[in-house]
């Protein structure tokens, strides 16, 4: 579905230029990808492909990227200073760039580690205007944009895991605005991201948790915008 | 419920409650968001602090982009205008310079607001502080002009993405001038019809506009062009006050928009394969910008 435009679209957002693909879409595919770890990481490595490996050093699309995985808004005018705070905050980073025309023109892979948090990673797609996706979380295919509060499940593949997850969401009287799932192979290891109409309580978030074949919940608020 | 697809929805709503244009858009808004018309326009209130915020701090600047091409051009002009201008008027020097101050503040990574894009960042602000400092009139003037340009904005986006790699730059540059006319026609209490008209003059003139950049960059020619723009739209607006009509009606106008912009060529949609981007010079400064990247 195509979303409908609202007047903010246009006389906005407030962003630190200079390009709302290649900065403010890198900082909100960063900042995704931070929420997603779940922790401050050790380590990022960023490929950057096609047009982002390009441009991105005259777009700022590195710093933007690494403030968004530090936490940063797309308008923290610190974005520019990236690379100093991450030194701070003994946050080590690398950037490769790459080419590689199957995938989309402004195209990255985030590879996190962290201390007590396994390696993760994630890709994303900036689509212009300052809109980005989530499309790959450790290989699963996900759709996320940072809409809609988004629950994200990496659990055991086997029958009634979907059903035990929203009944557990209905039993809340959370409605799903969509929802998108992957498994690596049969039995082995599932994915699943629920766009939640409201805020997901937390709760919810340890009932979920109390079930053994769920490996891996994140609860992604709706972005800033 | 306001039901509107296009411009002659809204300007039939409009007319038939007596309203301008802003309050119209205003409902929609309500309609669609969560937010109330109080909420709404604090919100347009906080963009224009920060559009008038990156004016200032544009004009104290002259530190350079990252590629180092651009950066320094708003002060060259605020050091000819101290010598005193020849020929044109304060606010005329003020547009000029506002829409290069925010356009530099946006290479410079700095904050400014998207409107409708980042590349087009310093026409519709240079608009409507330049003119609400010659009228002398307060924000709520202000916030209806910006939510007056607003509309052009958000419903030519219904009809076409607002971005040089689907349209060209005659749907980044061109629909920011279209909206800063509009929004001066409301700063002059001008007719929804003269707002309309000033609107479609303006995009009218400007269609077929590509999108070619120098090394892909939001600079060459980018930040020239929001300036050039800028005064643009004012010829719109004070076309439209005079009561010129455009003989193609705006809808007419987005629909031509959008068919030049499918028959554009991809290589001049921002893709920097043709046109300026691929000159000797632009091929030049690209290789160069590579190379130093490259050993960074």
């Amino acid at each position: 579905m195509e979303k409908t435009k609202t007047l903010f679209d246009v006389i906005g957002p407030v962003i630190i230029g200079p390009s709302s693909s290649h900065t403010a879409g890198a900082v909100r595919i960063g900042y995704l990808a931070g929420k997603i770890f779940g922790a401050c990481p050790k380590f990022v490595k960023f490929r950057l492909y096609n047009s982002f490996a390009k441009t991105g050093k005259g777009h700022g699309t590195d710093k933007g990227l690494l403030g968004g995985v530090l936490g940063f808004d797309v308008d923290n005018s610190d974005i520019k200073n990236a690379f100093e705070i991450a030194n701070s905050l003994n946050v080590k980073y690398e950037f490769e760039y790459l080419e590689d025309y199957n995938r989309h023109p402004n195209s990255v892979d985030i590879i996190l580690e962290g201390e007590n948090t396994p390696k993760m990673e994630i890709s994303g797609i900036s689509v212009g205007a300052g809109e980005v996706k989530i499309t790959k979380i450790n290989g699963y295919k996900f759709n996320i944009d940072g809409d809609y509060n988004t629950l994200i499940l990496i659990y055991k593949d086997k029958p009634g895991m979907v059903y035990r997850v929203t009944a557990l969401l209905q039993s809340q009287n959370l409605n799903i605005a969509s929802m998108h799932c992957d498994r690596n192979n049969k039995g082995g290891e599932a994915s699943m991201g629920l766009c939640i109409d409201a805020a997901v309580p937390e709760q919810l978030l340890s009932e979920l948790g109390k079930i053994d074949e769920v490996y891996l919940i994140r609860n992604l608020k709706v972005l800033k915008k | 419920m306001i039901k509107y697809s296009n411009f002659e929805d809204v300007y039939k709503e409009a007319e038939s409650r007596n309203k301008k244009l802003y309050e119209i858009c205003e409902l929609i808004e309500e309609q669609n968001t969560e937010m109330s018309v109080k909420e709404i326009r604090s919100k347009v209130k906080k963009n224009l602090d920060a559009m008038e915020a990156a004016i200032k701090e544009g004009l104290h600047s002259k530190e350079k982009s990252m590629s180092g091409m651009c950066g320094d051009d708003c002060s060259k002009l605020l050091e000819m205008y101290k010598k005193g201008s020849k020929l044109f008027s304060k606010t005329y020097q003020n547009v000029l310079t506002y829409a290069l101050a925010t356009v530099e503040q946006n290479l410079r990574m700095g904050k400014i607001v998207a409107c409708p894009t980042a590349g087009s960042c310093g026409i519709v602000p240079a608009v409507i502080f330049a003119i609400a400092e010659a009228l002398n009139v307060d924000d709520e003037i202000r916030i209806n002009a910006l939510i007056t340009a607003g509309l052009i904005g958000e419903l030519v986006s219904n009809k076409i993405a607002l971005a040089g790699a689907v349209a060209g730059c005659q749907s980044e540059c061109g629909v920011a001038a279209a909206m800063a006319s509009a929004a001066l026609v409301e700063m002059y209490d001008g007719s929804n019809e003269q707002i309309l008209n000033a609107a479609a003059l303006t995009l009218k003139n400007i269609l077929g506009l590509v999108c070619d950049p120098v090394a892909g960059l939001v600079e060459v020619p980018c930040v020239k062009r929001n300036a050039f723009l800028a005064i643009y739209a004012v010829t719109g607006a004070e076309l439209a006050m005079a009561g010129i009509k455009s003989v193609i009606p705006i809808d007419e106008v987005v629909d031509s928009m959008q068919q030049i912009g499918e028959m554009m060529s991809p290589r001049l949609k921002e893709s920097s394969e043709a046109g300026l981007a691929t000159t000797k010079t632009g091929l030049q400064i690209s290789e160069a910008l590579a190379q130093k990247w490259k050993s960074e």
